[in-house]
């Protein structure tokens, strides 16, 4: 009788060599995988360009937190937990499925550096790593085919339905993990009986089982499970590498680029096309994404590395409301396009109109830009961006709504969405109590100088209901010892919407004004208390001095002392804060306006489950309020809701447009009386000293 | 002595309002003027409108032919060419028939032509004073109508006092044969009705009608709110269909559909005059404007300002409270 | 199918608030802002749809001072092939009838199938089409929200009262007035202007058009304006003042006398 034999000295029937299958098989899968992933790459090299080679030090920091450190999966706990358990098994195992190609050709083989001590620890965790993928995979696979979470279901609108394929590649990392284990345990089991140390293995690890399992098996079982189990793990090994780039787990092999590559500013909107400038943009011949050519390369790497997880749908408010457009199918419907024009065998197809031939345009104008499904990605798929590259092109073709097309208009002939006239920017200042008490400097003239220009924008400026969230903050300002002025007529719209909704060259135009009157000023920062604004002028012109929201202004001011705050006025009131999420996610200012309220003496405030980065966006701003989208209910609505559920009597928010919203909502949801909502200025204002 | 032509509008044997608002527009213009209906059309329906004009006209002049039973603009054009005297003043109703009759008339006849007029200042020798509206409504506007030569001229329905005595004891004088030839370039083919919606606004004694200031379609629901407590309809004016937000059966106005309430109240309506031109039996109009300037208010019985958002949920409580 | 549009700049309704001069006897045309006539999107629109179904030609036209390119641009940024401006001092207060005296001598230079207008516009009496339909001598329709082109012949729905369509046959050529409704405009963007900015539009004087210049203008108007006033509102409503409960109880009492309740 002798030891076991490896698949390198092995032969079939005592004369075939299994060797020469240790290496055609290995050759057939990389060779196959080399062609598929040439396939895949073709479109990425017809894409657009994109400047995704700067901030390295940002992109390693990304690569080790959200790739390595899969920082968002937790925010689903049980998957969140189940994929760290499977993608650090991954790559403790890729050493060992290196190895074991080898062992294929040389017996025994281990890696350089693994035959002492060094080899037994790895072994020792490797096998814990396989028995923990392995239960992972089959807790997983009776999640999603048994428990089945609504997050994963495909309405029918969207193609159908992705559980086989997410339970095959379950089965199939569980027949890599089972081989491997098994592969080990014949031979552990057979050496036992030749020599007499007895080999070491981790306690209750899968080998560990096996080993027990087989302890009296006959040297023949154990010869054959040793060499079937072995080509076992090549032939699925080399299948399942083959197999990734065939659907959603091509994100195992693109997501390490993807994270890498991933947005690393957050607020702004990409160039319409990387490496032209502004001033060139009048030479190009077609504006953002009209065919899937359009999309610049890492956009498409995107649609190819998307898991299908659902976490963007599930946080997107415009789901919610059941408005035509779900994050998750832009990208599959996207990626699936790829896969059918580029197949992997014969020509390529031609492109169509995206918006014909996959989108609609009402799934496209529905996107409020609120940035949840991206802060949610585990992977840092991007969406706002491909939405406004998707506007762009409309833009470019003419189809925009109606309903758009008249504020666009007043934009482009008023400098504000509702046509009224640029004279009639600083009428808030002449409501008659207010200017008795209160001078507001028009800095538009050059006869008055200040250091903080206080920008105003267009809803705070022009609508009645808000005209009040202009006075408030002067009067904030006034009593912070700010020095401060308007722009009065001077002033534009900021264009927050207007580069979102696609009409790149109004909002150029809107850029420019806006750039060159503040400039003049010569003021040395910005105040504003509209989050939309805020975000335009700090992340998307990048040319004028610092800029704060007034909350910013507020919290500093206290925590210097130069700012007291009355106790609360109505002690009995429970308020929540509702985070903006042109203030919140874009621009991560959580905690001033927090701090400010705190600061108010005997104020109860709570917070909601969906707050912070996980804000769900009340409806829109800027243009979206002249859009009409189909849907069920209004994503204000749910927010309300929301509030009144944890019991809050006044939602607090620091937005005009969260404002309106929320106090339309309050109507529509028939909560008038018991609920009521704030706007930050106005509560600050209240409690001043 | 001015001569002036009315042409009488008619449907099934009746003729439109208008016709009794003539000879008001008429005596404004020249109060000595000899005014003559023109009737076209095609057989009894056509003797029943003429006849039922002579209480009104002195002068009634018919013109029957198979070809004239639908009034297609360039036959009924045809016809009144070679009827209604060159220096004469031919006056219609700012309709949707006479924009297709009357600008092509005035240049056959070889007349001046002014449209929509809301109001006459008498006549300065040649010269017919008058007084149109423009940009919506906004701005009025004085005219001079150059009447040397005749002048075909539409007024606006509704602004000038109809007659009712009914004490005119006119003949009708059959000019049928004056005719001449009615051969057209344009084919009349049928009417396709607009579709009937759920609600029947002309069968409603109260409506809330709401216009551009209800901003935002999801605020329809406070109109039916208010309509509720009142036990009223819904009606609205022709921006809310175009938006899609009601259906065109709830259209009034012109283009819409007629009513006759015993209380219409505008909401957020600027009062255009296609809108009010579908608001008959003179309803007790309440006006509900932001803007004190609205037109509406010219119009309307009672004016409110203020936003129809704010108003109307407190107007639909302080009735439920009754 | 040759199809020609004429349009025209008017003060926009929806971006001005309008008020008088001081003398009060003119708009106070400071901060107005002009644009093209909202109907004048539609006809544009309707020409462009046609002829992208059956081949041809889109031209726009317009009476005007220099700055009605402008409009002109507009338009051929939506899609229009050329544009025509005809612009001469001479033309200036002309009436409706002069205006279409001055697109005849062009449209007589050309070869349409197809004319259209707006079917009016804010500033207007909703006559150019059809005086210029009957200067050409040809048929005419108006408030036209419906287009079917057929061989020879056209079939168009007319928008009449209560919202019911009338349908009809005409010969072509012929002029159309387009209301609004008909379809839905597409976009037009500061971009698109400037990608046809560098296009030639050709400007014809009176000269050009071998019209007199004595026919049209103001001397040649039949119909003159003399001055904008603001509507007398003495005779108006009864306006209910005071808070907005004073104004409720008031009104409720109105509105159970006159059967409203």
């Amino acid at each position: 009788m002798t030891s076991i034999v490896g698949p390198a000295s092995f032969k079939f029937f005592g004369i075939f060599p299994s060797m020469i299958f240790s290496f055609i098989i290995p050759v057939i899968g990389v060779g196959l995988f080399a062609y598929i992933m040439a396939r895949r790459l073709a479109p990425l090299l017809r894409a657009n360009p994109d400047n995704r080679f700067d901030h390295i030090g940002q992109r390693v920091k990304n690569l080790i937190i959200v790739w390595l450190g899969q920082i968002r999966h937790p925010r689903y706990m049980l998957a969140g937990v189940l994929h760290i358990c499977i993608f650090f098994g991954f790559l403790v195992l890729s050493i060992r499925s290196t190895s074991l190609v080898i062992v294929g050709f040389s017996d025994g083989f281990v890696l350089p550096g693994f035959g002492g001590s060094l080899g037994s620890i790895y072994n020792f965790f490797k096998d814990y790593a396989a028995t923990v993928v392995l239960v992972a995979c089959i807790i997983a696979a009776v999640r999603r085919g048994i428990l089945k979470p609504e997050r994963y279901a495909v309405p029918e609108k969207y193609g159908h339905d992705h559980t086989a394929e997410a339970v095959f590649v379950l089965g199939i990392i569980s027949v890599l993990m089972i081989s491997e284990s098994l592969f080990e345990a014949s031979q552990v089991v057979s050496e036992s009986r030749f020599t007499d140390h007895a080999h070491f293995l981790a306690p209750l690890s899968l080998v560990w089982i096996f080993r027990a399992i087989l302890t009296s098996a006959s040297q023949n079982v154990l010869q054959g499970l040793h060499i079937f189990a072995y080509f076992v793990h090549d032939i699925t090994f080399f299948f399942f590498l083959c197999f990734l780039p065939l659907g959603k787990h091509f994100h195992v092999i693109t997501s390490i680029f993807n994270v890498f590559f991933m947005r690393v500013k957050k607020g702004n909107i990409k160039p319409v096309m990387h490496g032209v400038t502004d001033e060139q943009l009048d030479d190009l011949e077609s504006f953002g994404v009209k065919k899937l050519e359009d999309f610049t390369w890492k956009h498409m790497l995107d649609f190819y590395s998307c898991a299908d997880c659902g976490r963007c749908s599930d946080h997107c408010p415009a789901d919610a409301v059941g408005r035509p457009l779900s994050p998750r199918f832009i990208t599959i419907k996207a990626r699936d396009l790829m896969f059918k024009n580029y197949p992997l065998t014969g020509e390529i197809y031609k492109s169509n109109l995206l918006v014909e031939d996959i989108y609609t345009e009402d799934e496209i104008w529905s996107c409020t830009t609120c940035g949840a499904c991206e802060q949610e990605c585990p992977l840092g798929i991007e969406y706002i961006d491909k939405m406004v590259d998707l506007r762009r092109g409309m833009v470019d073709e003419g189809m925009v709504p109606q309903s758009l097309q008249k504020p666009l208009k007043a934009l482009e002939k008023r400098g504000n969405p509702y046509g009224k006239m640029e004279k009639k920017r600083a009428d808030w200042a002449n409501d008659k109590e207010f200017k008795e008490n209160h001078k507001i400097k028009d800095l538009s003239d050059k006869k008055s100088k200040a250091d903080t220009l206080f920008f105003v924008d267009s809803i705070t400026s022009y609508d009645d209901n808000i005209q009040d969230i202009a006075r408030r903050t002067s009067i904030i300002l006034e009593k912070a010892g700010v020095d401060f002025g308007i722009l009065g007529k001077k002033e534009k719209d900021s264009g927050n919407e207007v580069i979102r909704f696609g009409e790149e060259m109004l909002y150029q135009e809107l850029k420019e004004q806006n750039s060159e009157a503040i400039l003049d000023t010569g003021v040395t920062q910005i105040v504003t208390a509209d989050p939309h604004a805020y975000n335009a002028l700090k992340n998307d012109y990048g040319n004028l001095p610092p800029v704060k929201h007034i909350s910013q202004v507020v919290a500093q001011k206290i925590a210097k002392g130069e700012l007291d705050l009355k106790p609360c006025l109505d002690p009995d009131k429970v308020y929540v804060y509702h985070d903006p999420c042109y203030l919140g996610r874009h621009n991560d200012i959580y905690e001033d306006p927090r701090e400010a309220l705190d600061a108010i003496d005997g104020l109860t405030r709570v917070e909601l489950e969906k707050s912070r980065d996980r804000s769900f966006c009340c409806g829109g701003g800027g243009l979206m309020l002249f859009y009409e989208p189909e849907e069920e209910t209004r994503m204000g609505v749910l927010r309300v809701n929301m509030a009144a559920e944890i019991g809050a009597t006044v939602i607090v928010t620091a937005c005009p447009f969260c404002l309106v919203n929320i106090q339309d909502a309050i109507k529509v949801a028939g909560k008038e009386g018991e609920i009521e909502a704030l706007d930050f200025t106005e509560l600050i204002e209240q409690h001043l000293l | 002595m001015t001569q002036i032509y009315a042409y009488i509008p008619h449907t099934n044997g009746v003729a439109a309002d208008a016709a009794l608002e003539f000879p008001s527009a008429a005596k404004k213009i020249d109060d000595g003027a000899s005014v003559t209906a023109v009737v076209t059309g095609s057989g009894a329906d056509l003797d029943k409108v003429a006849e039922s004009m002579t209480s009104t006209y002195s002068q009634v002049i018919k013109i029957d032919n198979a070809d004239l039973a639908y009034p297609n603009a360039e036959i009924v054009r045809k016809a009144l060419i070679n009827i209604i005297p060159a220096d004469a003043i031919f006056l219609a109703v700012h309709d949707t028939f006479s924009m297709d009759l009357a600008p092509g008339l005035s240049v056959k006849m070889d007349s001046a032509y002014a449209a929509d007029i809301v109001d006459f200042e008498g006549v300065d020798g040649t010269n017919l004073k008058a007084i149109r509206q423009e940009l919506g409504g906004a701005v009025n506007i004085h005219v001079n109508i150059d009447i040397s030569s005749g002048a075909v001229i539409t007024v606006r329905p509704g602004s000038f006092a109809p007659v009712e005595d009914g004490s005119a004891g006119g003949a009708v004088e059959d000019k049928s044969g004056d005719a001449g030839d009615l051969s057209a370039k344009r084919k009349f083919l049928e009417i396709v009705e607009a579709e009937v919606g759920d609600v029947d606004i002309t069968k409603s004694d109260v409506l809330v009608s709401i216009g551009r200031g209800i901003e935002d379609e999801e605020n329809i629901e406070i109109a039916q709110e208010l309509a509720e407590a009142m036990k009223a309809v819904v009606s609205c004016s022709r921006p809310i269909v175009d938006a899609k937000w009601l259906e065109k059966s709830r259209q009034v106005g012109t283009s819409g559909l007629t009513v006759k309430p015993k209380v219409y109240l505008a909401m957020g309506i600027s009062g255009s005059f296609q809108h009010m031109g579908g608001v008959k039996g003179k309803p007790f109009i309440v006006a509900v404007n932001k803007n004190p300037k609205a037109p509406i208010f010219q119009v309307a019985d009672v004016g409110i300002v203020e936003d129809i958002l704010d108003f109307m949920p407190e107007l639909a409580e302080a009735i439920n409270d009754l | 199918m040759e199809i020609l549009v004429c349009v025209k700049r008017v003060p926009d309704t929806a971006e001005n608030e309008f008020e008088l001069n001081s003398a009060g006897n003119d708009l106070d045309r400071d901060d107005l802002v002009y644009s093209v006539n909202e109907w004048d999107n539609y006809a544009v629109e309707e020409a462009i749809q046609i002829v992208d179904k059956l081949g041809g030609n889109v031209t726009v036209i317009t009476v005007g001072d220099d700055e009605s390119e402008e409009v002109l641009r507009r338009e051929m940024a939506m899609g229009a092939n050329d544009g025509i401006l005809l612009s001469d001092d001479a033309f200036e207060g002309s009436d409706g009838r002069g205006i279409a005296a001055i697109l005849k001598a062009e449209v007589e230079k050309g070869s349409y199938d197809l004319i259209m207008t707006g079917a009016q516009a804010d500033e207007g009496a909703a006559q150019v089409g059809g005086i210029l339909a009957a200067m050409l001598d040809m048929p005419y329709a108006s408030l036209v929200n419906k287009i079917e082109p057929g061989e020879g012949k056209i079939t168009v729905g007319r928008e009449i009262e209560g919202g019911n369509q009338e349908m009809n046959e005409i010969d072509l050529p012929c002029v159309l007035s387009i209301q609004t409704g008909i379809n839905e405009p597409r976009y037009v963007g500061i971009r698109g202007i400037r990608k046809v900015a560098k296009v030639e539009i050709p400007v014809k004087s009176a000269g050009d058009l071998g019209i007199d210049a004595g026919s049209v203008g103001e001397s040649g108007a039949k119909t003159k304006r003399v001055d904008y006033f603001v509507p007398d509102m003495g005779e108006g409503a009864e306006m209910l003042e005071g808070s907005t409960g004073e104004i409720i109880e008031k009104l409720i009492e109105k509105l159970k006398a006159k059967g409203g309740l």
